[in-house]
């Protein structure tokens, strides 16, 4: 393996980087600073469930597993949809996402798995700026699964789908021997179009933008985690958000709000969507923590648990990076919308330090805020 | 009262911030949090931005998790192997890593290993499983071990058979007076555990205070608690005292809780020794389940490995732990050891010393570059949005640290 | 080392007083009130703190007002100091509020 001094990470650059130093210290965090610029490599033998937990390991085996093999220009660009070209079209492109939901249980407050499969495929399409044109639907079914269950899914579905005005256009079914699959899974892949060039991009994000997110954190993650009953906890007023955001996101453009880029905040929560925005786009974001909108519900089991709400999931929230003097109108939009009512300006972006989020407590201190390193786990110390 | 947002106020912090500055002086203060708790405070409210430089917050061996050796981890692994165990434990453990590999991965190799909120939860796991064998693998010091005795006197009572407690129970005392025999040690005062003190009191740490000659203030965990008691030792040293006090007095009593105490002698005895990652043998310093408690004991109903993992020898973790080296200051800090691939105890959990200063250490840095920089960037940056600029003011949340 | 936190316990769910419900934010959890004899003996609508499903002590709305009534004194004795605060907070303001509102055409107050 040959190294070059121009190689983020590599070990000429690291010591590139000592030789210019003197301070000891400054020496040691400037050596951390390079190594974590190399790419991520994927250490595990076996795949465990924080790979799918929406933190530091899904985004390993994400660039260093998939994005590596299957390479190529609209695959690399790891956005939550990739745009195609149409021969012959400039100003339109499609746009097509994927996602597969294996919620258990598959029936929560506030929502259950077909609505998620519904709302969650739009949502991937509309913090693209994508306007949905249709999704399909995939089955994976256990043996013995109770037709009248998967009926109340798929009519959730479809209720779903004409509250988003998009219908179900096709879809598939596979059946799997009893212990095979956990009753049902779905996966659903969204098509639209989408103007080109993208408007919503990760290269449009600069120093001074400011990020706005649509509203309460954490709300589905902690819904399902009490559904589940794992925890023995208790919430009457606790609500999965589930929700579609295609409304929303085309209001703030339809308005010609300058939006830079936009995310939902999923699995991972709202801590993670603002470290890959610091990461790809080169930048540093600092949010307020007086400023981050959560339920007292969510607050309470985060509090009893030991988790924090900023990494709890959510499935109908979104994170908005506009640029600085649409931020008030941005705002205000939102609140005046069903989805966003509760929306807040919780931040904004800087030059430096390059790729760290870091939150200013409301106790007058500052913190960093990493990506979730595995599954949000309950603590005892 | 809800006793948690009233001790978050923010201008009280800077109070007594501006108080500790102004009284600490010159003087280079070290001062060692023992509990991964505060650690966790302190840096979850970004404390040390709040104390002058001088004032120094040494991370302490209190993380539970963190102190179990790679070898009894792997113990715990290889029980929840066993076919027909379900094993149960914190979900603190499920990601610290043994010598070949963490719980999460010996679940995905196929093991039963499930996170529970309580022991509790674990005896309710036996009740609904009676075919199985219900393992919990017990961490915590004083504050969680009552727990688990409380427990397993239940299972004991009910006649349920099929539960069975791995121990690791560790005591607070010798881990402290591990440390206080250190020679080359350099700290002025202790922050005593606030939640281990609500059980054994504040007397316990009086041989800190008597043979050491260092002061112990047992504080809680909101983030003024830690603030008060780090203003309550420079004021015992300024004064010439050297006591332990007691500032968590609304839920810590001075003789700590005798119901806790008597449970945890009926189903436990202390060990002639125990290891400590980081810190090595300590004798008297863990507990494990008394003889009439044997039928429950998985390190007698289960053959485990036993097999000793020593501590690489390059890490300094033990000199960290002391407060004698900083971070940044061992070798293998930031090479060989990182987050992702710890070596030592500081870089297991994220509230370990040297985790902490790995994420956190840059930042702090860059930060003081920026503050310096500020003034002078910032006001000709962004010029060419003032043409337009029609922002109410009150439309906008401001982001700053401190605008309310 | 170990996480524990105050709540409110709503009631008692057995004449023994074994178990009690606690409630938190509109959270509730079932926990294990065994130890709470003594001085730690608590009435429904007091808070508890809670570990790993266990009540390790009653909360003492006396000893926290104390605690807090101590903290309350010490600002305010320190005018000096208070002044260096605000100074820290304009400085702070320069850095990211007043920079905020100045880049959009509006003066930092």
């Amino acid at each position: 393996m040959t190294e070059t001094v121009t190689q983020p990470g590599s070990g000429a650059a690291i010591r590139a980087a000592s030789a210019r130093i003197a301070d000891p210290e400054q020496r040691v965090l400037e050596r951390i600073a390079e190594i974590r610029k190399r790419k991520p490599t994927l250490r595990e033998d076996a795949i465990t469930m924080s790979h799918g937990a929406g933190g530091k390991a899904s985004h390993t085996l994400t660039t260093a597993l998939f994005g590596d093999i299957l390479s190529n220009p609209v695959l690399d660009q790891l956005g939550d949809q990739a745009v195609l070209a149409l021969p012959g079209v400039d100003q339109v492109g499609i746009a097509v996402t994927t996602d597969s939901f294996v919620v258990s249980p598959l029936f929560f407050p506030g929502g259950d798995i077909g609505e998620l499969a519904v709302n969650g495929t739009i949502n991937d399409l509309a913090v693209g700026g994508a306007t949905p044109l249709g999704i399909s639907a995939a089955f994976i079914l256990e043996e013995g699964l109770d037709i009248a269950l998967l009926r109340r899914v798929v009519e959730s579905m479809r209720r779903a789908a004409d509250r988003a005005g998009v219908y179900v256009v096709t879809g598939d079914t596979k059946v799997v021997p009893r212990g095979k699959a956990d009753q049902l899974f779905i996966n659903t892949t969204g098509v639209g179009t989408v103007a080109l060039p993208p408007q919503v991009a990760l290269h449009r994000i600069a120093p001074g933008d400011v990020v706005l997110l649509s509203g309460a954190m954490g709300d589905h993650g902690a819904t399902v985690m009490l559904a589940r009953g794992d925890v023995d906890l208790e919430a009457d007023n606790l609500r999965s958000d589930t929700m579609a955001l295609h409304g929303l996101t085309s209001a703030l453009l339809a308005d010609g709000i300058d939006v830079h880029f936009m995310r939902d905040a999923t699995r991972g929560g709202v801590a993670t969507v603002l470290n890959e925005i610091a990461q790809a786009a080169g930048v540093a974001v600092a949010i307020a923590e007086d400023s981050l909108p959560v339920h007292d519900e969510v607050r309470g089991v985060a509090e009893i648990l030991g988790i924090d709400p900023l990494y709890i999931a959510n499935e109908g929230k979104l994170v908005a990076v506009v640029a600085r003097d649409h931020a008030p109108r941005a705002l205000e939009l939102m609140r005046s919308r069903p989805e966003g009512t509760e929306a807040a300006v919780i931040g904004e972006v800087m030059a430096e330090p390059e790729g760290m989020v870091f939150i200013h407590t409301g106790f007058g201190g500052t913190r960093v805020v990493d990506m979730l390193i595995g599954d949000p786990l309950p603590r005892i110390c | 009262m809800k006793f948690a947002d009233e001790f978050r106020d923010a201008d009280l912090a800077r109070a007594l911030g501006a108080r500790i500055a102004a009284e600490s002086g010159d003087k280079h203060w070290k001062i060692m949090e023992v509990c991964g708790g505060h650690t966790h405070t302190i840096f979850k409210y970004g404390i040390e931005d709040l104390l002058p430089s001088n004032v120094e917050l040494v991370h302490g061996p209190g993380c539970p998790v963190c102190v179990i050796p790679m070898g009894r981890l792997d113990d715990g692994i290889a029980v929840a192997h066993e076919p027909g165990v379900i094993f149960t434990c914190f979900g603190d453990l499920m990601r610290v890593p043994g010598s070949t590999g963490s719980l999460l991965d010996a679940k995905a190799a196929g093991a039963d290993v499930r996170m529970v909120y309580s022991p509790l939860d674990a005896l309710k796991i036996a009740q609904q499983n009676p075919d199985r064998r219900v393992v919990f693998y017990a961490i915590g010091f004083e504050t969680t071990a009552p727990s688990t005795a409380l427990t397993l006197m239940r299972a004991k009572a009910e006649g349920i058979r099929n539960l069975f407690v791995f121990c690791n129970h560790v005591t607070i005392i010798p881990p402290m007076k591990a440390i206080l025999d250190s020679p080359d040690l350099k700290l002025d005062g202790f922050l005593g555990p606030g939640h281990v003190s609500t059980v054994v009191g504040i007397r316990p740490f009086e041989f800190v205070t008597n043979t050491y000659g260092k002061p112990v203030v047992v504080v809680g965990f909101e983030p003024l608690d830690i603030l008060q008691g780090v203003h309550m030792i420079i004021t015992q040293i300024h004064e010439g005292r050297c006591e332990v006090e007691n500032q968590y007095k609304r839920v810590v009593h001075d003789d700590g809780n005798p119901k806790a105490l008597e449970v945890l002698s009926r189903v436990f005895k202390l060990r002639s020794h125990f290891e400590w990652r980081g810190l090595g043998f300590i004798s008297q310093s863990a507990l494990e389940l008394q003889d009439e408690f044997a039928d429950y004991d998985a390190e007698k109903v289960f053959s485990v490995p036993g097999v000793r993992v020593a501590d690489p020898k390059a890490c300094q973790c033990g000199e960290v732990l002391k407060g004698v080296l900083k971070p940044w200051e061992c070798k293998v800090f930031g090479t060989a050891c990182t987050p992702e691939t710890p070596i030592g105890t500081c870089m297991v959990s994220s509230e370990g010393a040297c985790a902490a200063y790995y994420n956190f250490g840059r930042y702090s840095r860059a930060r003081e570059r920026e503050r310096v920089l500020a003034s002078g960037e910032h006001s000709n940056g962004n010029g060419n949005g003032h043409a337009n600029g029609a922002v109410a003011e009150h439309d906008l949340q401001p982001i700053p640290v401190q605008a309310r | 080392m170990c996480l524990a936190i105050p709540a409110r316990l709503v009631e008692y769910i057995d004449d023994d007083h074994m178990y009690g419900k606690v409630e938190l934010g509109g959270v509730q959890r079932r926990i294990n009130t065994s130890l709470l004899v003594g001085e730690d003996v608590t009435e429904p609508g007091e808070y508890v703190l809670v570990h790993v499903g266990f009540a390790l002590s009653r909360v003492s709305e006396t000893e926290a007002a104390e605690t807090l009534r101590i903290l309350e004194q010490m600002g305010p004795a320190y005018t000096d100091e208070v002044q260096q605060i605000r100074e820290w907070q304009a400085m702070e303001e320069e850095l990211v509020g007043a920079n905020y509102r100045e880049s959009n055409g509006t003066p930092a107050a």
